[in-house]
């Protein structure tokens, strides 16, 4: 309850913040639009008919099951890579040893292309759900990884010995001194990872599905229709910035409210 | 709380390596009293403490320790950065797994006792200023009500009022719970003032040199008797050698020498150290 009373009164704060974003998305929209002005409607169409295609698009309710399939996909392999790559990494930074072994394998699997993995995934599980979902996995798991790894591998020595004068369980140690802690670390990791889902789930579909945002603007490209093309990319762009500035960015704050404290 | 508990450490050595930091120290730390290491940077005290605290294995040499429970507080405050003020001074309560309602109910009347304002308790550490940290970090200590208190420096960044006020609360709460306390500290003022005895360290390797009994019990200890007994202590050959002060001129120690009825009183130093002190030259 008193949460919710904190993040309620937080809100005007916040978004009176989002001014500052809003004018600078303004100010890329008018770059956009001189660009429009100077090579014409075929190579880069307007902003205010890209947002009328989107705006069709949305209308007839064409945008929404292509939508859906993207973001199920996205989610799907963001979320086993954040559970996978937190728990690991958390696990492996608890161990000398073991954060030295992976971080070979982490700069191994951050240097293989995402490309190459789709090529891999495309033989592994054909043309459904599994291709863009393991592929969104291996990309993003590597940064949560590091991210969780950091975060352990960081923690204060003087804080450890002061969890052990004061015999602090396991349990303790985790939920009050490894995670508040890790979550510094983790979280930036998570946007990272959340931003990189969506941009190599639409690259998997449009090579590898026959549905979802992806193979929507596959469609178009081979129409060689600009303004639907457009309007798809500025469709992911914006479910992005809602989820990032509209979900995370809040929970971000109330996290580490305790940091911004002092400064 | 039985006064014939005792931290008894026995013929302790200890080495980080090839450097040898301890080498033969005896300590008798009995219930309700208050021991003060003093000695210059390096010397080997917080190894020591923290052998004490079983933060450290032990090598060599014996340490008996039947105090329970016992708290720490560190040079530093140590506070966890994202738990507010309450919630770091009942941290001790919870690993005990006690309540909520009841750590916090403890650790308010702790928090009160040691004169932390009512608005601080649910401020982080980073809005605290030092003096109050050091205050919640003592207050997390205190609050386990442990019948042996080990502390390093704790009180090195404070300012000589807040110091004063501090020593005042620690004392107050000794006369009232018994503990035992085990003080490291490089101001021998503050030693004199808190501590029942106090021994004196040299490094290289860290051993006991002096140990001296400051007049009278801690908290009657007045201004006056407290600053001769610093000054009694400072003067002491062995002493000036640990800290590397010059001599002092003859004629300067001799106007200080009378020793008014007053004053604190010398007390062997045990064998081992003497072995020790012998050995490495």
């Amino acid at each position: 309850m008193r949460l919710l009373w904190r993040l309620l009164r937080g809100m005007p704060a916040y978004l009176w913040s989002g001014w500052g974003a809003a004018a600078s998305l303004l100010l890329f929209v008018a770059l956009w639009e001189l660009g429009a002005a100077w090579y014409g409607a075929l190579i880069l169409p307007d902003p205010r008919a890209t947002f009328a295609t989107l705006g069709q698009l949305v209308a007839s309710g064409a945008a929404w099951p292509e939508l859906a399939t993207t973001a199920r996909r996205a989610l799907l392999g963001l979320l086993l890579a954040v559970g996978v790559g937190s728990g690991l990494g958390l696990l492996a930074g608890l161990s000398m040893t073991a954060a030295m072994m992976a971080r070979p394998w982490v700069t191994l699997l951050l240097g293989m292309p995402p490309i190459a993995w789709l090529v891999l995934a495309m033989l592994w599980f054909g043309a459904g759900d599994g291709t863009p979902v393991f592929t969104v996995f291996v990309a993003c798991l590597p940064v949560v990884f590091i991210g969780a790894l950091q975060g352990t591998r960081t923690l204060d020595l003087h804080l450890k010995d002061m969890a052990r004068a004061y015999h602090l369980p396991w349990k303790m140690r985790l939920l009050d001194l490894y995670l508040p802690h890790v979550a510094a670390y983790l979280f930036p990791a998570w946007i990272t990872a959340l931003g990189s889902s969506w941009k190599v789930a639409v690259m998997a579909e449009l090579l590898a599905t026959s549905d979802g945002v992806g193979a929507a603007l596959a469609v178009t490209r081979s129409h060689l229709d600009m303004g639907a093309s457009l309007a798809w990319i500025s469709l992911v762009v914006g479910c992005l910035l809602l989820l990032e500035y509209g979900v995370l960015e809040p929970i971000k704050r109330e996290l580490e409210r305790w940091r911004e404290a002092g400064a | 709380m039985n006064h014939s508990t005792l931290l008894q450490v026995r013929a302790l050595h200890h080495s980080y390596g090839p450097t040898e930091v301890l080498a033969g120290i005896d300590i008798d730390l009995p219930a309700g009293r208050c021991l003060a290491l003093v000695g210059p940077s390096g010397c080997g005290k917080t190894t020591l403490l923290h052998l004490c605290a079983g933060l450290l294995d032990r090598q060599e040499g014996s340490i008996e320790q039947p105090f329970a429970p016992t708290a720490v507080m560190f040079q530093q405050p140590r506070l966890l950065p994202w738990m507010n003020t309450l919630d770091n001074i009942a941290l001790g309560l919870k690993a005990r797994g006690l309540a909520r309602g009841a750590r916090r109910a403890q650790a308010r009347a702790m928090a009160l006792a040691l004169d932390l304002p009512e608005l601080s308790l649910a401020q982080y550490p980073a809005e605290l200023s030092g003096g109050m940290q050091s205050r919640v970090a003592l207050a997390r200590a205190l609050v386990l009500q442990p019948a042996l208190l080990l502390m390093d420096e704790p009180f090195a960044a404070l300012d000589v009022g807040l110091r004063y006020q501090l020593h005042r609360l620690l004392l107050q709460q000794q006369a009232a719970s018994g503990m035992a306390v085990l003080m490291i500290t490089h101001d021998l003022t503050e030693a004199v003032r808190l501590a029942d005895e106090v021994l004196v360290m040299a490094p290289a390797p860290g051993r006991i040199v002096a140990r001296y009994r400051p007049p009278g019990a801690a908290l009657a200890r007045s201004d006056a008797l407290v600053h001769q007994g610093s000054a009694e202590l400072q003067q002491h050959p062995a002493v000036r050698a640990a800290f590397d002060l010059p001599a002092l001129i003859p004629q300067a120690a001799s106007a200080a020498e009378p020793a008014s009825p007053a004053s604190g009183s010398w007390l062997p130093v045990e064998q081992s150290c003497r072995r020790a002190q012998e050995s490495c030259g």
